[in-house]
């Protein structure tokens, strides 16, 4: 029998039976839940009359519609009922609550692992498609949408179909100021955006062994970008010195135990995946966005394309219509665009980290005088570390603007938002249409690219500016 | 959740590729809680301008024509997992999908609300679209095939999908009937194996 990958593992740990039509009934450990994708959820309960089958294994945290610029007192409106929705559902059902003002609140995909619940081995769902992420553990995370948040809570289980398996092998180093961000519109851009697509994509080599957890969950959370509902990183020494100690975690005895089992779960070194792509990052460059989806990337040297070059009339009416949306002319340096907007934040880019990251090019410059800019950190836990460590202040010194932890402008549901034809240079994983605010221009980048834009005025090389 | 069996109706062409979800249903209406009545809410950024005002669009026309289907490119319903975008097509009175590819959450989602998602290759969507210019298209899941008149393209869909639009199953009630001992045995063996879990 042929070995199995890291993804076999988790599947087959997780069969709960046959359907009896070819589907699979998949057993969910946990279940993360934010206010604007589980209202629905409930209600389906109630209606049936349902308990939630596991409260305990549940964990409920606002995070899309709170603002950033203060906390309960700042919340007005529709976005207030729900938050409002969310405890009250969380209190009706009995599941964990972690309120606006609770110092823990923050990203669902940033709390899950800064508390210990995104574990190794794991089954995590969540109504977000960026769940993704927190299979930078080694747990088989992936989003799903309010009927099936209905039936894990009901059932803790789903119906699923097996995803085919794909590793991506990165080889070489990644060099000095270029990094998980970069890998990840590399791999989109130069694969192109649908590449994942019925796979779950495991991250592979060296240049991913060496990487944080923080550049871990970066990769496994732009994976979704590439149409992949499933990023994977197996689980070593850096992943479980990460968990040791967090809160929801297990402790001393049950720790040990749980490691033996997780150090089970790297694939076998005779498996085979159903598909491999490799690529080498000696010598990549930092990349941004040029257009209106995540393939639309380049290297900051590099210039808007020229849609009648595109190979396909379709690829042709698609950039022309991205550079008519961003305003851009083709063949113009990607230098030369100059931007109104700085985001720095997300659940891709607002872990502490990243804030460092960013802080270490913002130091001592100061934020061009037709920018604005806004530094939203990922969770109140990652906002209190980076006080401590001086970052809001050097931030502010700059001319950020420092928030409170939310999805802000990455979602752009509270009032965080791009004016119609306004040009953001965002740490965020969507440059859609409409997507940071009706008719607003989103440019993805690194955190250090997107403060080096802050200070520049323009998209800019961070390596010129270091 | 309603069932799918066949469907006579006029069809939108909306022949792009990436049609994502943020674009079907624009984030800013995820603040409203309401299921029913998103229909109002598709392609909106499409329909209507910053004053919404009405523009000139695809959309609107075949809306008021009775559409039921909409013609699409690759990788319909990627991005956002949000729900609301199949719940804006159904409101709109779409129950079926043909594209290229789809979004992998979208098109668990579609199933999730008796939405049927059909891929086909783009010359047979083509082909569609031309015919969907003379007027209603027929669809007939039973024997997955869809077309108008001499156009007849057969339509591959996997068996557990086709089942559960036919029948039009309440998932949680199917599983419970099903499978109420088997999660029981799981959660048991688990509990031994991995009682962190617990």
């Amino acid at each position: 029998m042929a070995g199995r990958t890291l993804y076999d593992k988790l599947w087959d740990a997780h069969v709960v039976a046959d359907m009896g039509d070819g589907s699979t009934l998949l057993y969910v450990d946990r279940h993360l839940l934010q206010e604007v994708s589980t209202h629905q959820s409930f209600l389906a309960l109630r209606d049936r009359d349902r308990p939630a089958r596991r409260p305990g294994v549940n964990l409920a945290v606002p995070d899309h519609a709170v603002p950033s610029d203060g906390r309960s007192e700042a919340l007005t409106g529709l976005a207030a009922a729900q938050v409002a929705r969310l405890a009250e559902n969380a209190r009706d059902f009995g599941l964990p609550h972690i309120a606006l003002d609770d110092p823990r609140q923050g990203i669902v995909h940033v709390i899950g692992p800064e508390q210990g619940f995104t574990l190794p081995g794991i089954t995590l769902a969540c109504g977000d498609s960026h769940t993704s992420t927190h299979g930078a553990f080694g747990a088989l995370a992936f989003g799903i949408g309010a009927s099936d948040c209905a039936t894990v809570l009901a059932t803790q289980c789903i119906v699923q179909t097996r995803a085919k398996t794909m590793e991506v092998r990165i080889e070489g180093d990644l060099p000095a100021w270029v990094g998980a961000k970069d890998l990840a519109l590399y791999l989109i851009g130069r694969f192109g955006a649908g590449f994942g697509t019925g796979y779950a994509v495991e991250y592979r080599g060296e240049a991913v062994s060496a990487m944080s957890m923080a550049a871990r969950m970066t990769l496994c959370n732009m994976t979704i970008e590439a149409g992949a509902r499933i990023g994977l990183v197996a689980p070593d020494a850096t992943t479980f010195a990460w968990v040791e100690g967090r809160p929801y975690a297990p402790q001393g005895d049950a720790f040990a135990a749980a490691v033996d089992y997780w150090r089970t779960l790297p694939s076998d070194a005779d498996a085979v995946y159903d598909a491999t792509l490799t690529v080498d990052v000696s010598n990549l460059s930092p990349q941004v966005t040029w257009g209106t989806n995540p393939q639309d990337a380049a290297a900051i040297g590099g210039r808007v394309p020229d849609p009648e070059a595109a190979p396909t009339d379709a690829a042709k009416a698609q950039q022309r219509r991205a550079l008519d949306y961003m305003g851009l002319t083709a063949g113009a340096a990607l230098t030369d665009i100059a931007i109104d907007r700085v985001f720095i934040g997300s659940c891709t880019n607002g872990r502490i980290e990243d804030l460092r990251e960013a802080a270490k090019v913002a130091a001592g410059r100061r934020v061009a005088s037709n920018v604005r800019a806004l530094v939203v950190p990922g969770s109140t836990p990652v906002k209190h570390q980076a006080e401590a460590e001086g970052l809001d202040r050097i931030f502010r010194d700059a001319g950020f603007e420092w928030r409170e932890a939310g999805c802000s402008m990455c979602v752009a549901m509270n009032e965080d938002r791009l004016t119609p034809g306004e040009r953001c240079a965002a740490t965020s994983n969507r440059n859609f249409e409409g997507r940071q605010g009706r008719g607003g221009r989103t440019h993805l980048m690194s955190p250090a690219m997107a403060a080096a834009a802050a200070v520049t005025g323009h998209l800019v090389d961070v390596r010129d500016l270091v | 959740m309603k069932a799918f069996t066949t469907l006579e109706a006029p069809a939108l062409a909306l022949i792009e590729d990436r049609i994502d979800t943020d674009v079907l249903f624009p984030a800013r209406f995820l603040l409203i809680m309401e299921k029913d009545g998103l229909g109002r809410y598709l392609c909106y950024d499409r329909r209507f301008d910053a004053d919404d005002q009405p523009v000139d669009n695809p959309v609107d026309p075949a809306l008021a024509a009775g559409a039921g289907i909409v013609l699409a490119g690759r990788e319909f319903g990627c991005g956002s997992s949000r729900e609301q975008a199949v719940w804006a097509l159904a409101g709109a009175g779409i129950t079926c999908v043909v594209a290229e590819s789809f979004g992998e959450i979208f098109a668990a989602n579609c199933l999730r609300n008796g939405v049927l998602a059909i891929r086909l290759d783009r010359e047979a969507i083509g082909q569609l679209t031309d015919a969907a210019a003379q007027g209603a298209l027929s669809v007939d899941l039973p024997a997955q095939r869809i077309g108008r008149g001499d156009i007849s393209i057969a339509f591959d869909i996997d068996a557990p999908a086709k089942e559960r639009l036919l029948n039009g199953w309440d998932e949680i009630d199917t599983i419970m009937a099903r499978a109420a001992t088997d999660i029981d045995g799981f959660e048991a063996a688990q509990r031994r194996a991995q009682p962190w879990l617990y």
